[in-house]
């Protein structure tokens, strides 16, 4: 057991830390959430790293990765976290790419990879339909071959920045008759395809993020199936297990713990710093306990994992400690900024210009910021199926 | 002991049930919300010809000689309709002020305006340095001849774009958090000097942000004593959380009845998904946070009339209960509607936030947790 970093690891901090601060581009420093961005915006940074080849730091090295240790891709997550540049998004990157290089033909690597790294092709997921949520196998948009493509027929639902996407992967069942998990293909859909019909889902702090998709008899050249037909239930669930651990979200959870501090710092209770009131300087201390229990966690699941094992049920940890976590520091944030936690601030897609919003620039949209993670423990399998899984698959329940 | 209601209080429900049941389905909110006025000044008038406003005032007063418990049945009701009109600013504060601490000859004054519907007020207390401290105050009184200059900056003042009278907090004497100095104001929002910028809140109503340069008022505008107002604010204050708690208990019956439903119809894994028992578990203690809360509800609004050392210590007890299980209640309905929860579309996000900003009115549990302990 070792925790120290190598003076080459020290040396690569350094190097990345300069990049970031020489290439992050000012325009993105100016913005404060991606709600406010454009798609352009959204996609710039990502653009940077795949010039300077650091945008797949954990695929294998002959897809794109970069073949860092883990403890360069824990630098180099902690160093972005600290810049607190624009987090990437992962429907492409984390999500649908490992399982094209790992489940897809030589074809179909050739032809979508490259869009992925690049940026070329936004990624949406097609996974949640209305009547399949934490019961994914049940979804029921369905798939016919006929000659050399598929007729898809089905709505889906939740499916985040779908208002940007040229492509969508996507669940369809092939087989009427088998029981769900072996009726199941993956599909990647072309957003253009006619049929397509994308709708937005406000939620309830005003952003729009999410949307509903419908599929009305969308003609998917077969060559877009991924794997093999009716196996498509084990690459949605190998991909379910990254999303999981994607969303820990450690490194920027500590800085969002620092940006806490500063707002409780500048916040007054009689006169005094509201970092100085025990009372609330305990709540950040039990927190950031939390955390750095997690980050252990995460660092022996990502140790575990260089040896090749995982990620497995443990992910789920992962997955429920992060978003507790993150839930619980916007929650406190919100307490920090005390009456200015009022105050709507307008998003992007609301904007007319004359909005005002008063109050010191910390404090705004801390609350719907509140209001909109509590988005994480349903998504990515709920918090209750996780639970469920751990029951199952670790303590043999 | 009896915790039953009168026949005009069963009478009282049954009249604003009626009505919000009639005008103030979800959609109705909605429409309101999103008007430019951002409230119905119809409704308001409404409220006044069913005699909501004058409920609480005695019948010298003009009013139908109700009580604490009379708010607070109109509270829990407009708290299940998430109503945004400004009952709370108007008649529990402004009307508080005035039947507390104000004279004779301004109550026979302003009263009536309340009570006819004509006025609306705003309270105007916070500030941005003072979070809930409500002696904390920079905005200054001065004497000035036999009136008073006002002088300072009050944040998130809800209600006040739709307001035409203010009440302002301001010192008059002494450091600027001493207990003494503090006086109450009675402001025209169209007073030479004040000027308001307006903004949409969270949870569906309207706030401003007030500033006033060399406001002045004659020695009338000081309602109670000079220097000695910060007893009447707590108090009137304190009266205000009995009504917020009530507001809050009628989001979250709301909110639970919503959630139980949903748990029986919506179907995952081939079953209601409150066949899980972890569901049910997490279902039942909302359940019993919600009960804990009406009676601590019930608690503050029976005691709110009482000596001080008891009255705050009633307060502080209910916004504490009121607090915790409203950020329960609320996240959990949210949690057990699964993506639905976290729509615009359903009422569920829209009760969450109401109750998430009612642990913010007046104090959060941090603050009164330590106001218990201090009154204890
Ligand atoms: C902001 C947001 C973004 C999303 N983005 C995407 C996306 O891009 N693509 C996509 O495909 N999906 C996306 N989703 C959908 C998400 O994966 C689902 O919301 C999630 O799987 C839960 O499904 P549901 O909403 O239907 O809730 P339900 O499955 O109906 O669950 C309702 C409640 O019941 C509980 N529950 C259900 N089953 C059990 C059980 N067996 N035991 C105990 N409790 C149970 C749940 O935990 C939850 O609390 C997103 C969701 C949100 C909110
Ligand atoms: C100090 C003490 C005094 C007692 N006095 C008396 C007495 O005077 N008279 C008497 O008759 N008995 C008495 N009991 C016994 C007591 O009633 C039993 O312990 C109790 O009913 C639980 O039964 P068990 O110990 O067999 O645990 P189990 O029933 O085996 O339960 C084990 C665990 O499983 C949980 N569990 C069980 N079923 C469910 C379910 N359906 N859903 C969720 N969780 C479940 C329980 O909550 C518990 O956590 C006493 C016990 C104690 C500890």
């Amino acid at each position: 057991m070792d925790m120290s970093f190598s003076p080459e690891e020290i040396a690569f901090r350094d190097e990345v830390r300069a990049f970031i601060a020489d290439n992050y581009p000012q325009e993105l420093r100016d913005l404060k959430t991606r709600g406010d961005m454009t798609k352009e915006q959204i996609l710039m940074w990502h653009r940077i790293l795949y010039k300077k080849g650091w945008i797949v730091p954990h695929w294998p090295v002959e897809y794109g990765g970069t073949g860092w240790s883990i403890t360069q891709r824990y630098i180099w997550n902690e160093e972005c976290a600290r810049a607190e540049t624009t987090p990437l998004l992962p429907f492409g990157l984390s999500m649908v790419g490992p399982v094209i290089y790992t489940f897809g033909n030589e074809e179909q690597k050739k032809r979508f990879l490259p869009g992925i790294l690049s940026g070329d092709d936004w990624w949406c997921q097609g996974y949640s339909e209305p009547g399949a949520g934490s019961d994914l196998a049940s979804l029921r948009t369905k798939a016919v071959r006929e000659g050399d493509h598929y007729i898809i027929n089905g709505s889906k639902t939740w499916t985040t920045l779908a208002q940007h996407a040229d492509w969508m992967f996507c669940l369809a069942k092939t087989d009427p008759d088998a029981k769900a998990q072996d009726a199941i293909s993956f599909f990647l859909i072309d957003m253009k395809t006619p049929g397509i019909t994308v709708r937005p889902i406000i939620t309830m702090d005003g952003g729009h993020e999410v949307n509903e998709v419908f599929l009305e008899d969308v003609k998917v050249p077969a060559e877009n199936l991924i794997g093999e037909e009716n196996k498509g239930w084990t690459y949605a669930k190998f991909l379910l297990g990254n999303e999981r651990s994607g969303i820990a979200g450690v490194a920027r959870s500590k800085k969002a713990i620092e940006r806490l501090k500063n707002i409780a710092k500048a916040e007054l209770v009689d006169g005094e710093p509201l970092l100085d009131q025990e009372e609330f300087s305990t709540k950040i201390s039990e927190v950031e306990i939390d955390l750095t229990a997690l980050e252990f966690t995460e660092l022996r699941t990502l140790a575990a994992e260089s040896k090749g094992q995982g990620p497995g049920p443990e992910s789920s940890i992962l997955k429920i400690k992060g978003t507790e976590i993150q839930q619980r520091i916007t929650e406190l944030t919100l307490e920090a900024v005390g009456h200015y936690g009022f105050v709507y601030a307008p998003h992007g897609h609301e904007r007319t210009g004359n909005e005002y919003v008063p109050g010191p620039e910390y404090a705004a949209g801390q609350s719907q910021n509140y209001f909109n993670m509590r988005k994480t423990a349903i998504y990515g399998g709920s918090n209750e199926i996780q639970h469920n899984i751990i029951a199952k698959m670790v303590l043999g329940l | 002991m009896d915790f039953s209601f009168s026949e005009e209080q069963t009478l009282l429900r049954n009249t604003v049930q009626s009505f919000l049941q009639d005008k103030y389905d979800f959609d109705t909110r909605r429409k309101i919300v999103a008007s430019d006025e951002g409230f119905r000044r119809d409704y308001w008038q409404q409220f006044a010809e069913l005699g909501l406003l004058a409920a609480p005032f005695s019948e010298e007063m003009g009013g139908l000689g109700g009580g604490p418990i009379d708010t607070m049945i109109i509270m829990e009701e407009f708290g299940r309709h998430l109503v945004v009109e400004p009952f709370l600013e108007t008649v529990v504060l402004a009307g508080g002020f005035l039947r507390e601490g104000g004279s004779p000859a301004q109550q026979e004054e302003l009263i009536p305006g309340i009570i006819g519907g004509e006025n609306i007020w705003a309270f105007a207390y916070a500030e941005p340095q003072g979070r809930y401290n409500l002696a904390d105050l920079k905005t200054t009184a001065k004497k000035d001849g036999d009136g008073f200059v006002l002088n300072g900056y009050k944040c998130v003042v809800l209600a006040a774009p739709w307001a035409d009278k203010l009440v302002v907090t301001a010192r008059t004497s002494g450091g600027q958090r001493d207990r003494d100095g503090v006086t109450v104001f009675i402001v025209d929002k169209g007073a030479d000097g004040v000027s308001t910028r307006d903004y949409p809140t969270v949870d569906g109503r309207r706030a401003s942000e007030i500033t006033f340069e060399n406001v002045k008022v004659g020695a009338d505008a000081v309602i109670g004593e000079v220097d000695k107002g910060l007893a009447l604010v707590e108090k009137v204050t304190d009266q205000a959380i009995a009504a917020l708690s009530a507001e809050a208990i009628g989001g979250m019956k709301e909110l639970n009845e919503a959630t139980v439903e949903y748990c029986k119809t919506r179907k995952q894994f081939g079953v209601p998904i409150g066949k899980f028992q972890v569901l049910q578990h997490r279902m039942v203690d909302m359940f019993m946070a919600y009960e804990q809360s009406v009676s601590m509800t019930y608690m503050v609004n029976l005691k709110v009339e009482e000596e001080e050392a008891e009255r705050k210590k009633a307060a502080s007890g209910a916004k504490v209960q009121i607090g915790k299980a409203g950020r329960f209640v609320g996240q959990q309905a949210v949690q057990l509607h699964g993506g639905m929860g976290m729509t615009d579309e359903l009422s569920v996000g829209h009760y969450f936030k109401r109750l998430t900003m009612i642990d913010t009115q007046f104090g959060n549990v941090d603050h009164h947790l330590k106001r218990y302990s201090s009154a204890a």
